[in-house]
């Protein structure tokens, strides 16, 4: 494999969810964290998978990662089973999860060490090109704790593009990001997405950021986990975060999440809910 | 950095005169057999060094430990590892490892004398053990307190089994690893001289022998001597075993450094 191959964009990969189901035991009770969640996931699409905590959204997103197994049901990724992690699927978490013994681009050379077809010089350059694109250049060889927090997601974002992925995961990557930060990120990431052709699945408890970045926003109200409604997003992109369409629309959407929780019934009790349309949801 | 280095000199130089002053005038009463002044000791020394007892002492000295230390933590990292990958080497080994970490070291003697004889082997026994459980004990609880994040990061990467085991486990732990390792050091380090004090080991004679001999004789410069460059080894091996894996640490993970 040269070097101008592993850059080339890979075809991105369609995701199958079928009738998914998974239950937590814990000491006090059994939680259906997914109940029969079934969701079909288009080649190079950004889905925002959206609701409140314990709704499954993040259990769903591991399964897919390959880092939880499924009780019942399936994920396929292009007709293949899921059965374990995979550099087809990469995955950006909430905290950075970056090593603090390395540097930042050993850091982002950790996947692409493991990667066949590659010698080191090689591997050195893909992962420049990464930090090119997410504008942390000058920073090769910084230290991780001496990084900002955006700075530190942005070469998580790197490490996870590096082996060139088909689908990239995103577990609320931005939520404990200021709000600057994270408009900042919201481009970026509209950006690399177009640039590199990726298949996006973006878990958030923000309406508006998945409204932001999303080509469709999936629903999910909690106990049990299951997907109650999707919204195509038909506004045009580059977005914005603060423009008033996409504040209607997410309005439109936070106003159809709250009436799942004010519901009662199985939806009565919904832990640490709390929703703004912008910004601090935390 | 220049203003440190005067004052740590001054200080030295203050408590050598002060010391000298006070035993050749004999101001405190004190005993002149029994107490060596520091002119006494720098006579000693250069003569040990010239005949060279003191250097081939030290260098049998530094054989024991290293060897002993070396091997012990290339036994006692894998059993660390181990301990904190099974639940059934925890409650095993880790125990055994707690147990055996609270009884000093210099313990062993006694029991390495009679299975050994006054050997190397005995020597080697003893540096070991004093190194060993400080090793297993850092070793697992680094491991054990790495965030699980790390470990899931890797594995979307691809990183499995061994590779995780020493890619990911092993230098996220480092910063216990590390202390550890000093503790262990240390350990091996007193109980070393201790054993070499205690008995005569006929198949070489090391610092502590030399000390030992020294209060025998009565010949006190010997003994200020000799616990002088035991100083100096403990030192020596603190800046170069040590401080470069702190310097890293603290760099690396933005920890306050010296």
């Amino acid at each position: 494999m040269t070097l101008q191959t592993e850059l080339e964009n890979v075809s991105p990969s369609k995701l199958s969810v079928r009738n998914v189901s998974k239950i937590f035991h814990s000491k006090r009770q059994i939680v259906r964290a997914l109940d029969g969640v079934s969701l079909e996931i288009n080649e190079g699409e950004f889905v925002c998978l959206v609701g409140p905590s314990g709704c499954g959204k993040s259990t769903l997103l591991n399964i897919i990662a390959g880092l939880d197994l499924a009780d019942e049901g399936a994920v396929l990724a292009d007709g293949q089973p899921v059965t374990g992690p995979g550099r087809d699927r990469m995955v950006m978490f909430q905290e950075h999860a970056l090593f603090p013994w390395l540097d930042v681009l050993d850091n982002v050379m950790f996947g692409l060490r493991l990667k066949p077809g590659l010698n080191n010089r090689e591997r050195r350059e893909v992962a420049k090109y990464y930090l090119r694109l997410v504008d942390l250049d000058k920073f090769l060889h910084a230290n991780i704790h001496e990084l900002s927090g955006g700075m530190k997601q942005r070469v998580a974002l790197a490490r996870a593009l590096a082996p060139n992925p088909k689908v990239l995961l995103m577990d609320e990557p931005f939520a404990a990001l200021d709000a600057l930060t994270r408009e900042q990120l919201y481009g970026d990431i509209q950006r690399i997405w177009e640039q590199r052709k990726k298949t996006i699945v973006f878990v958030t408890h923000n309406v508006r950021e998945a409204v932001c970045l999303g080509d469709r926003v999936i629903l999910f109200s909690p106990h049990p986990g299951r997907i109650r409604k999707e919204y195509q997003i038909a506004l045009p992109r580059p977005r914005d975060i603060s423009s008033v369409a996409l504040a209607e629309k997410s309005s439109e959407i936070l106003v159809a999440l709250k009436s799942y929780l004010d519901a009662g019934g199985e939806n009565a009790r919904v832990p640490g809910a709390t929703f703004a349309t912008h910004g601090g949801a935390e | 950095m220049k203003t440190r280095v005067i004052s740590a000199i001054a200080f030295f130089l203050l408590l050598l005169v002060a010391w000298e002053v006070v035993v050749q005038t004999g101001i405190l009463k004190v005993n002149r057999i029994m107490t060596p002044t520091p002119s006494d000791v720098v006579i000693y020394l250069y003569g040990a060094i010239v005949d060279g007892t003191l250097p081939s002492a030290a260098l049998v000295t530094m054989k024991r430990l290293l060897f002993g230390y070396l091997c012990g933590i290339a036994i006692g990292l894998p059993l660390g590892l181990i301990t904190a990958r099974f639940k059934a080497c925890q409650d095993t080994i880790g125990l055994l490892a707690l147990g055996l970490q609270t009884l000093p070291s210099v313990c062993w003697v006694p029991l390495a004398l009679l299975w050994f004889g006054q050997t190397e082997s005995a020597m080697f026994f003893v540096v070991v053990m004093g190194t060993l459980w400080s090793v297993v004990i850092a070793t697992e609880t680094g491991v054990r307190t790495i965030p699980p994040i790390y470990a899931r990061a890797a594995r979307t990467m691809g990183s499995r089994g061994f590779h995780t085991w020493i890619n990911v486990m092993l230098p996220a732990s480092l910063p216990f690893i590390v202390s550890g390792m000093k503790q262990g050091w240390a350990f091996a380090w007193r109980s070393l001289m201790a054993a070499e004090i205690y008995v005569t080991i006929l198949t070489g004679f090391g610092l502590g022998h030399i000390l030992h001999y020294g209060r025998e004789l009565q010949q006190m410069n010997q003994v200020v001597g000799v616990m002088f460059v035991i100083v100096v080894i403990g030192l020596l091996a603190d800046k170069v075993l040590f401080s470069p894996w702190e310097r890293f640490l603290h760099r690396r993970w933005g920890t306050q450094g010296k």
